[in-house]
């Protein structure tokens, strides 16, 4: 007897060795659910060494998706679901599932061999003593997918591989999906392949039928969640990022340039845009982070619109280039896909603790406008109105990302083309007296291009002349421009919307501050607060460098300020330096997203403290 | 090209006062450039130097065209990234022995490498001028200086061999005490296609005075110079002395008993072996060859870039940003 028990929201691990396609069947359930109308949010979590080795607790990977009938703000905290493919998987990822959640194993995976790998005592095997409460499937998917593979013409090593898809086609059986969106990219995937094609197509459907032949299985079914009309794509952090940046271009008429130097967990970002070359996008794998830098600022020099893309250590070395671009005033998109830090780090965890860097990290008095990204899809408009900024403006600017957003996806209502705004660099064109460093009244000054006769001039990190832009050394004058470059930068704020507040009264005991991916799980923290009665409210900042102008007034209306940050208290210590108000940080450094809960738990606290 | 004014050197000159030392070679490698841009047919605000830090990089600052004084090291990375978005523009990397064989060394033989159709002139002083005289990347072994009081350890660039490991298209050497040689060398590197590298002997009167006298010296340069010209024998001192090849070993013979200029070596610049090996005359049992080493006809990397993204519209078509937008698997919501 089958029944069908209707959710509003899932959460599943998909979890396995580095090398069991967990990515790859975590986003195909991604993009079916998605084009079945579900909101959703992911989270990809992997090791940084490409095999690390097999069976492993250090060689997991795994893929969360969080998805429903209603409004997804994040991947989801504990999850309902766990796929654990080996031993290793289970071991590292039972702790934090929900209790009497659902586990499908695959006992093959429990074999001698990999209970030891995955650190099991001897003898110890955690199917033999199944925590009660939990529904397990031990499902026999390496011995049913060898099955479903004696008719492919497949060598024995590789039959195995299709496991992830025996896998994804039993979890589209229990969520009542069809295997449609899957069958067509393995159609795409292998077009070359037809062999492996089969394979797949076969394990797919296997894994789908053995869910039919269980006599005594609930299936689920999650209604279509009420999104906004319009037309969606799925997209990740660095698709979008990207896709900003080639829009912003457009929008301005300029050419794309993008020099950069391969590192996690940028890269994604140049592979994107080095795919778009019939998009006029000139991108630049440079020798190192500094080269990448000065190219993109040599391609500002001659007009185009330079742009380039780092991690935490890359940053550091880009660090005088940017000082530099500064100097020179010339337009610059610096993106920092933050990873944990300091030095190598954790590459493929993420972190915010690049904030003070961005702010501050630079010799001498170095302004720099930073924008921060709060969600994978606002990738793109952190990229776009950073570009803006630059454009307008003429001074490099950072935009910060981070691990999370740049390999997480959720459902975009992605604008037309037609409805970006329109964004107007100051290019100098006439001819006449030129002064390189003359300015407008935002103290903004003329862009003029190579090739433009009539205008030539000299530009340099040397400090320079007031209007002019000869070499200086005068007191005064170096005084002045530093005041005048500080200036320019604290007038790009007058752009600003108004700030508003996410949710949450005008006037509270407590205002949750945010800032870059924390964004999601502030508002269902936030939200589940106010529901619970308390006095709380919520705002996201997206300019962090020049804060809002209204920010000030908007912070005296709390009593206490929360801010919570995956670091050790960055954006705290600029807010207390700048309002002196009472702001206390909720800190969390251990790679991974901040769970809704322990924000809540937090606001909490600090309401019962106040009281 | 009707209505042309004709520009001379002194159109070039900027406004700014040159604060080079006094006696400085650095003077006349500026006075050869700016008399010879005006020859090369190139308007001036198609010209753009771009240079790093040291003495030499305040080049454009004197130039009255486009230029940007960088960071030290980076000019070849920032003109890379200049070139690749106007590829139209005449580009001029200033360097030094410090600035572009030492923090800069690596943008330099990726530049070559890559083949970015731009001219490197490398100002070869042998010492570090700006920071007041210690040794460079290129000082000889043993030099004594502020910062190395005992003699330098450590064993020098030999900056044409580099240029030619990293398989650059045009290498040659010149010295600034040699005007017309060097205004001939400057002009032949524009009309060269891809990355023409020039090595410029400079001296440095307050730091390292002298240490290329063997070859501005009247009564030294005949026996140290090797003037190397395109078909022609390798001969040098007045005539008297040449180079044969013995295999691949270089011979100094003269041309006095009994060698005839057909048993010499004759330059070839399209043959890179020979190239090496001229480049490998590098110390004093071998006089020093000026010239061209070293020149090939390879596709520059601004041309290959605009190719491709020619390929690709031919095979996509012209990106459309909604296309681009939607991506490959959108759904409506109603």
């Amino acid at each position: 007897m089958k029944e069908t028990q209707a959710l509003r929201k899932v959460t599943i691990h998909f979890a396995g060795d580095s090398g069991d396609g967990i990515q790859l069947a975590g986003s195909q359930f991604a993009n079916t659910v998605a084009l079945a109308g579900n909101d959703l949010s992911t989270f990809p979590d992997f090791p940084a060494e490409i095999r690390a080795p097999i069976g492993t607790v250090s060689g997991v990977s795994g893929f969360q998706i969080n998805f429903g009938s209603e409004e997804i703000h994040t991947p989801g905290g504990r999850p309902d679901v766990l796929v654990a493919m080996n031993a290793a998987a289970y071991r590292k990822n039972f702790a934090s599932l929900k209790p009497a959640g659902v586990i499908i194993v695959d006992p093959a995976g429990f074999d001698k061999k990999n209970l030891r790998l995955a650190g099991y005592d001897d003898e110890e095997n955690p199917l033999d003593n199944k925590p009660a409460d939990y529904q397990f499937y031990e499902i026999e998917v390496t011995r049913l997918n060898r099955d479903a593979m004696k008719d492919v013409d497949i060598p024995p090593r590789d039959r195995d591989r299709s496991r992830n898809m025996f896998v994804l086609g039993f979890i589209y059986f229990l969520y009542n999906r069809n295997l449609e969106v899957t069958l067509n990219f393995l159609e795409d995937k292998f077009k070359t392949k037809p062999t492996v094609l089969e394979a797949n197509r076969k394990a797919l459907q296997a894994g789908y039928n053995y869910g039919d032949t269980i006599e005594a299985i609930t299936r689920y079914r999650i209604e279509k969640a009420k999104l906004p009309a319009g037309e969606y794509r799925n997209v990740t952090g660095n698709q979008a990022l990207a896709m900003g940046l080639i829009a912003a271009a457009k929008k301005s008429g300029l050419e794309l340039f993008y020099g950069s130097y391969p590192i996690t967990p940028a890269s994604d970002i140049l592979h994107e845009l080095a795919a778009r070359k019939n998009y006029g996008v000139k991108t630049f794998q440079a020798e190192d982070e500094i080269a990448a830098i000065s190219s993109a600022i040599g391609a500002s020099f001659g007009g185009a619109i330079g742009t380039t893309g780092t991690s935490g250590p890359g940053m550091a070395l880009k660090t005088e280039a940017l000082g530099l671009a500064m100097m020179l005033e010339l337009p610059l998109i610096v993106v920092n896909v933050q990873r944990g830090g300091p030095s190598t780090g954790l590459p493929t965890k993420t972190e915010q603790s690049d904030l003070m860097q961005a702010v501050y990290g630079r010799n001498g008095e170095t302004p720099i406008p930073v924008i921060a990204a709060s969600s994978p899809s606002d990738c793109f408009w952190a990229a776009y109105e950073a570009t803006r900024i630059a454009l307008e403006h003429m001074t490099p600017v950072i935009v910060l990302s981070d691990g999370y957003l740049a390999n997480s996806s959720e459902p975009w209502l992605f604008p037309k083309a037609a409805d970006l705004a329109e964004i107007k660099p100051p290019f100098r064109k006439e001819t006449g007296t030129y002064l390189p460093y003359g300015r407008d009244e935002r103290e903004v000054r003329e862009w003029a291009i190579p090739g433009t006769p009539g205008l030539e001039h000299r530009l340099g990190g040397l400090e320079k002349e007031d209007k002019t832009g000869n070499v200086s050394y005068d007191p005064e004058n170096h005084e002045l421009m530093v005041k005048t470059r500080a200036r320019k930068v604290a007038l790009v704020a007058k752009d600003y919307p108004k700030t508003e507040l996410i949710q949450g009264p005008d006037k509270a005991e407590v205002l949750v501050l945010g800032w870059g991916n924390t964004l999601g799980a502030i508002k269902v923290a936030v939200g589940e607060a106010i529901n619970q009665g308390l006095s709380v409210a919520q705002l996201h900042l997206r300019y962090i460098n020049p804060l809002p102008d209204d920010l000030g007034e908007l912070l005296s209306n709390y009593k206490r300020i929360l801010i919570p940050e995956l670091n050790d208290g960055q954006l705290v210590r600029i807010i207390r330096d700048k309002y002196l108000v009472q702001a206390d940080v909720l800190d969390k450094i251990q790679g991974k997203p901040f769970l809704a809960e322990e924000i809540l738990e937090a606001i909490k606290k600090m309401v019962n403290y106040g009281e | 090209m009707e209505n042309e004014v004709k520009l001379t050197a002194k159109d070039f000159s900027s406004d700014q006062e040159v604060k080079w030392c006094p006696g400085c070679g650095d003077y006349s490698i500026l006075k050869q450039m700016q008399s010879v841009v005006p020859e090369l047919g190139i308007e001036r605000e198609n010209i753009v130097f771009i240079s790093g830090i040291g003495c030499s990089s305040r080049f454009p600052y004197y130039m009255n065209t486009y230029g940007m004084h960088s960071i030290h090291g980076r000019a070849p990375a920032i003109a890379s990234g200049l070139k690749a978005t106007n590829p139209d523009l005449s580009i001029w990397v200033i360097t030094g022995d410090g600035d572009g064989l030492s923090i800069g060394g690596n943008h330099l033989i990726h530049l070559l490498r890559r083949n970015v159709d731009l001219n490197v002139l490398l100002f070869n002083n042998q010492i570090y001028g700006l920071t007041k005289g210690q040794y460079s990347p290129t000082s000889e072994e043993g030099k004594r200086t502020k910062s190395s009081p005992l003699g330098s350890l450590d064993h020098p660039f030999n900056p044409l061999a580099l240029a030619l490991g990293a398989d650059a298209t045009f290498v040659a050497r010149s010295i600034d005490r040699d005007p017309k040689h060097l205004r001939d060398i400057l002009a032949k590197s524009h009309l060269h296609k891809g990355t023409s590298f020039i090595e410029v002997y400079q001296n440095c009167n307050v730091f390292n005075d002298g240490t290329f006298l063997n070859f501005s010296d009247k009564k030294l340069k005949d026996q140290h110079i090797i003037h190397l010209e395109e078909g022609q024998p390798l001969i040098f001192n007045q005539g008297k002395q040449g180079i044969r090849l013995n295999g691949l070993k270089p011979e100094v013979v003269s041309l006095e008993e009994g060698f005839s200029a057909n048993e010499l070596w004759i330059h070839d610049s399209s043959d890179a072996t020979k190239a090496y090996i001229l480049s490998r005359f590098f110390d004093d049992t071998m006089p020093r060859p000026f010239g061209i080493f070293y020149q090939e006809d390879r596709s520059s990397y601004e041309e290959q870039m605009i190719a491709q993204l020619e390929r690709a519209k031919e095979h996509m078509g012209e990106g459309d940003l909604d296309d681009l937008l939607r991506g490959s698997r959108s759904w409506t919501v109603d």
